[in-house]
């Protein structure tokens, strides 16, 4: 593994870290957000079927398109109604 | 009750645990009390010597310590593999043998080599190696072995690099992560290791830390550091590094201008010109081809100066660098003065500057272009002719503006030599040559809209300024021509050439 020393003036962050994972899903509502691709909505049914089963909240969003960022609208709403999101494909 | 068996096997395991505890201590920091030998079995001293290894562990309390392997000596069982090096590094091994004696967990001496004098004193043990030469010189220790020594320091040393380490992942391609992360001028880099970067370091005096120019356009401050990994990417050895530094102080001048050289829309960079003794010791080019490739020091020092203002400056073409052409001297463009058979004094020394002191002088120039005069043969009419071309730089109608650096080689040099003519001499005549009546300068004039304003058509204009038109000895041995490399826009609103010595 390659370790390097940034040439930069370094005002740009090296890595984004993820957001902290929750130890359990207990009583978090799930989004579940299908980028647009055929059929993932069909795969996104399935793990929504299996989250209600757990007793889960769960909230379905959709991109508008899978060749673009999701609008910051979006994304907004998602942060601000789920506590963990779940993106799928299915192609 | 415990089987005998059992209790032969508990007291073996004892015995190994102990024997095994002395194996792995820690001896970066305390070696162990009595004597303590530092030895590697591809050294003929350290061969010649088991005898006497076994002679003091069997008269005094001795721990052997291998750099190279687990199984030397063989007849020595307090034997301790040093396969990292550490003990050695800690302890600044630089030759094996060495014996070093030990009294509550400090030094008190050490001898390295074989010297049966030096080691009865040492050890305190008589009759040591009586079949054995008097003395014998050992060998390096593999801890400050070239290819080792930096690799140690980033290991164990107190590793102060300011700069972030970024660690790429394992099925990154380290060269791919190079280009992808925008740190390359599109051609491959030497990845910026620690050892690396350590390595190149060595090149100066200077302290890492030490802030060298504040690099537009983002005004970072720039430390020896950022100028040194930079390098490194840029494939400068380190003996180049002092060079590159110079380079970062001039052209990050108020007088210099690289912002604007950067973001304007001429093709424009930084040209390094070197004198003095520097270029020959790295193996710089003034000969043949020596504003093209091929020639490790002028490729890399020009490309580094231009990755130290894209890194560590932020400046990216099509962000600020907005310049319409570019040019392949944005890519790096630096050469050395021919001294050694010019017919002038060196260029620096028009800058003030004694002959035989290392400069870097910083030109804004765009890539150079030729001039062929296979003919003349009298200084008047060759200076004709470096007119003639000279004038048409940027625009054959606009004068004033633009400086220009002419570049002579000995097949045209040696006719203003033969003629005694100066430098001075031939750029006053150049000067004198390249002034025109400003009637056929104005705007209109000649059919062409571009020109100087009406207003100036009854004065006598210069194409350049009085200092600017720059003489510079280099080039191949043979060949009727010289180069023009063309300046930006100079003065207060450009960029004014910043020549200063490069300091170890």
């Amino acid at each position: 593994m390659t370790k390097v020393l940034d040439p930069t003036n370094e005002n740009r962050p090296a890595e984004i870290p993820s957001a902290d994972r929750p130890e359990s899903l207990d009583g978090l509502t799930v989004g579940l957000l299908d980028i647009s691709k055929p059929r993932g909505d069909r795969f996104l049914d399935r793990i929504e079927e299996r989250l209600i089963e757990r007793g889960l909240r769960v909230e379905r969003f959709r991109k508008p398109t899978f060749t673009k960022p999701a609008p910051v609208d979006l994304r907004h709403e998602i942060a601000t109604k789920c506590d963990v999101v779940i993106e799928a494909l299915a192609d | 009750m415990v089987a005998p068996e059992a209790k032969r096997s508990l007291s073996e395991l004892l015995l190994n645990s102990d024997y095994l505890s002395v194996m792995t201590v820690d001896m970066t920091e305390v070696l162990p009390d009595g004597l303590v030998a530092i030895v590697k079995s591809d050294c003929p001293t350290c061969e010649l010597i088991v005898p006497v290894l076994v002679q003091l562990e069997n008269a005094a309390d001795l721990t052997v310590v291998t750099q190279d392997c687990d199984t030397f000596p063989e007849e020595i069982s307090d034997r301790h593999f040093d396969e990292d090096l550490a003990m050695s590094w800690h302890h600044e091994i630089e030759t094996v043998p060495t014996l070093i004696s030990v009294s509550g967990g400090k030094e008190t001496d050490r001898t390295v080599g074989w010297s049966r004098s030096n080691w009865e004193k040492l050890s305190g043990v008589s009759g040591l190696g009586i079949n054995l030469p008097e003395q014998r010189p050992g060998c390096g220790s593999l801890s400050v072995d070239p290819s080792q020594s930096e690799v140690l320091a980033v290991r164990f040393g107190d590793s102060s690099f300011a700069s972030r380490r970024i660690e790429f992942a394992a099925l990154e391609d380290s060269h791919e992560a190079l280009f992808d992360r925008g740190w390359t001028d599109g051609l491959p880099v030497v990845p910026p290791t620690e050892d690396r970067v350590l390595k190149m370091l060595a090149g100066t005096s200077r302290s890492h830390d030490e802030v060298v120019a504040v690099v537009p356009p983002d005004l970072a401050p720039c430390t020896v550091e950022k100028i040194a990994i930079n390098a490194v990417m840029a494939g400068c050895r380190p003996e180049y590094l002092p060079i590159v530094i110079a380079a970062v102080e001039a052209v990050c001048t108020e007088q210099f201008n690289m912002h604007g050289l950067l973001a304007t829309t001429m093709p424009h960079a930084p040209v390094l010109i070197i004198n003095g003794p520097i270029a020959n010791q790295i193996g710089m080019n003034s000969g043949n081809n020596a504003l093209g490739q091929g020639n490790r020091a002028n490729s890399t020092i020009g490309r580094a100066i231009q990755l130290i203002i894209r890194n560590v400056g932020g400046g990216r073409p099509g962000e600020v660098d907005r310049s319409t052409f570019g040019s392949p001297a944005k890519v790096g463009f630096c050469f050395a003065e021919r001294e050694h058979d010019s017919p002038w004094p060196p260029m620096s020394t028009t800058y003030g500057f004694e002959s035989g002191t290392n400069t870097l002088l910083a030109f804004a120039g765009e890539a150079p272009r030729n001039l062929i005069d296979q003919l003349s043969r009298d200084p008047e009419s060759l200076a004709r002719t470096f007119a003639a071309n000279l004038i048409s730089i940027q625009h054959p109608k606009l004068v004033l503006g633009f400086d220009a650096v002419l570049a002579i080689a000995p097949d045209h040099s040696r006719v203003f030599a033969e003629a005694g003519w100066s430098r001075e001499r031939l750029v006053e005549r150049v000067l004198d040559l390249t002034t025109r009546s400003g009637i056929d300068l104005v705007r209109g004039a000649g059919g062409i809209s571009e020109g100087v304003p009406e207003s100036m058509k009854d004065a006598e204009l210069p194409k350049f300024r009085p200092n600017g038109l720059h003489i510079v000895h280099c080039g191949g041995a043979a060949g009727l021509f010289s180069a023009i490399i063309g300046g930006w826009v100079n003065g207060e609103t450009g960029s004014d050439p910043v020549c200063v010595p490069i300091t170890p």
